[in-house]
């Protein structure tokens, strides 16, 4: 019986979970995530048809940032271990099907949130795209070290869309959220920079670790996350916060900032004894920071028809 | 030989054929949805004043 996934020459033929893969379906998650968040936390109510649409349509607009992203960065995600698997260093899909998907999916998104929402909300999606397709990847990406720092912007826009879905405008709390995720995307990059070290060095991406030292990193992450520990914490004073937020941000604030504290007082030697075990506990506990912050604005938005979340 | 017989293609790209099948007839319901969603949440009355309005101020 002949292999279903190959054609009579024998060469690999593309399936419908590789082209998905081209969307960065993880990053998707985070993407529909936020987005959502911002959009109920708006004051604003939106149509349940529309807002599935609409979140749907978001969630597009990022895939297809992604598939311009990895035909763009095929050749240095063949060198990278960590991206050596994705569709096109894998040979599974051509890079001319995966610039046709980022484009076709990019239109499509925009136009359909243009309908579906307002023409704001879709001038921002079609903004956020070009952000990380273009001036991130194909241009900060390689040439400065501040690539992380810059480029988190692209992923902080999807609480602002939410937000512009259900209202039709910008807001202070839109950019709040916003800041949020601008501030946390640099220490969570730069400790997956720490552990998978030889990865950015062998493709010859500038990352901070390379151009500026490991040690540097290190203060940086510290520094960072300071920041980020003060804009979280503020964030719970504001309309989108209350007591819900206020406590889980205590909590994960404090677990962040001995995270980060423990990676500024280690050297390579400790990390090379314990295989990098804080930065990579950091890593991971970023992961769960992001999301216990947007789950509790979700929460606060959540019990404010019923009188319990918020300040009110 | 049959009318009927199916090409290769069709069993190799079955997978690919019904995803995008799927995925199409998806959207045609959506779209759909939201049309009548639009349709019947919009007041066309206040659309139409204020095209009045516009025309009268003119």
């Amino acid at each position: 019986m002949s292999d279903v996934t190959t054609t009579p020459s024998g060469e690999y033929e593309a399936q419908l979970g590789d082209y998905f893969a081209l969307l960065k379906p993880r990053v998707m998650q985070l993407v529909v995530f936020t987005a959502l968040v911002g959009m109920l936390a708006a004051p604003v109510s939106v149509h349940p048809v529309v807002a599935f649409a609409s979140i749907l349509f978001v969630a597009v607009g990022a895939g297809a940032s992604g598939a311009l992203n990895m035909w763009w960065d095929a050749d240095i995600d063949a060198i990278m271990r960590r991206t050596a698997s994705r569709p096109i260093p894998s040979g599974r899909v051509q890079p001319s099907e995966a610039l046709a998907i980022g484009v076709a999916l990019s239109g499509l998104s925009v136009m359909m949130l243009g309908l579906a929402a307002n023409l704001l909300a879709a001038g921002m999606l079609l903004f956020t795209i070009l952000f990380y397709a273009v001036f991130y990847s194909m241009w900060l990406k390689r040439v400065t070290p501040q690539n992380i720092v810059i480029g988190g912007a692209a992923g902080a826009f999807p609480p602002v869309i939410g937000w512009i879905i259900a209202t039709g405008s910008f807001s202070v709390e839109a950019w709040l959220m916003f800041a949020l995720i601008f501030m946390w995307t640099p220490p969570h990059f730069w400790a997956l920079a720490l552990f998978m070290r030889n990865d950015y060095d062998d493709a010859k991406v500038p990352m901070l670790t390379v151009t500026h030292g490991r040690p540097s990193t290190r203060r940086h992450i510290l520094a960072y996350t300071v920041l980020l520990v003060v804009l979280a914490i503020g964030t719970g004073f504001t309309s989108i916060g209350g007591p819900i937020y206020l406590t889980a941000a205590v909590i994960l604030n404090a677990l962040f900032l001995l995270g980060a504290y423990r990676i500024w007082r280690r050297d390579e030697v400790d990390s090379e004894a314990d295989n990098f075990m804080v930065e990579r506990k950091f890593f991971k506990l970023s992961l769960w920071y992001l999301f216990l912050h947007f789950g509790a604005i979700l929460a606060e938005a959540t019990l404010r028809p019923y009188g319990f979340g918020g300040w009110s | 030989m049959s009318i009927r017989a199916e090409h290769e293609i069709h069993t190799r790209r079955r997978g690919r054929n019904l995803g995008i099948g799927l995925m199409l007839g998806g959207f045609v319901i959506l779209v759909m949805a939201l049309t009548y969603v639009k349709i019947t949440t919009i007041d066309f009355n206040d659309l139409k004043g204020g095209a009045i309005q516009t025309q009268e101020s003119n």
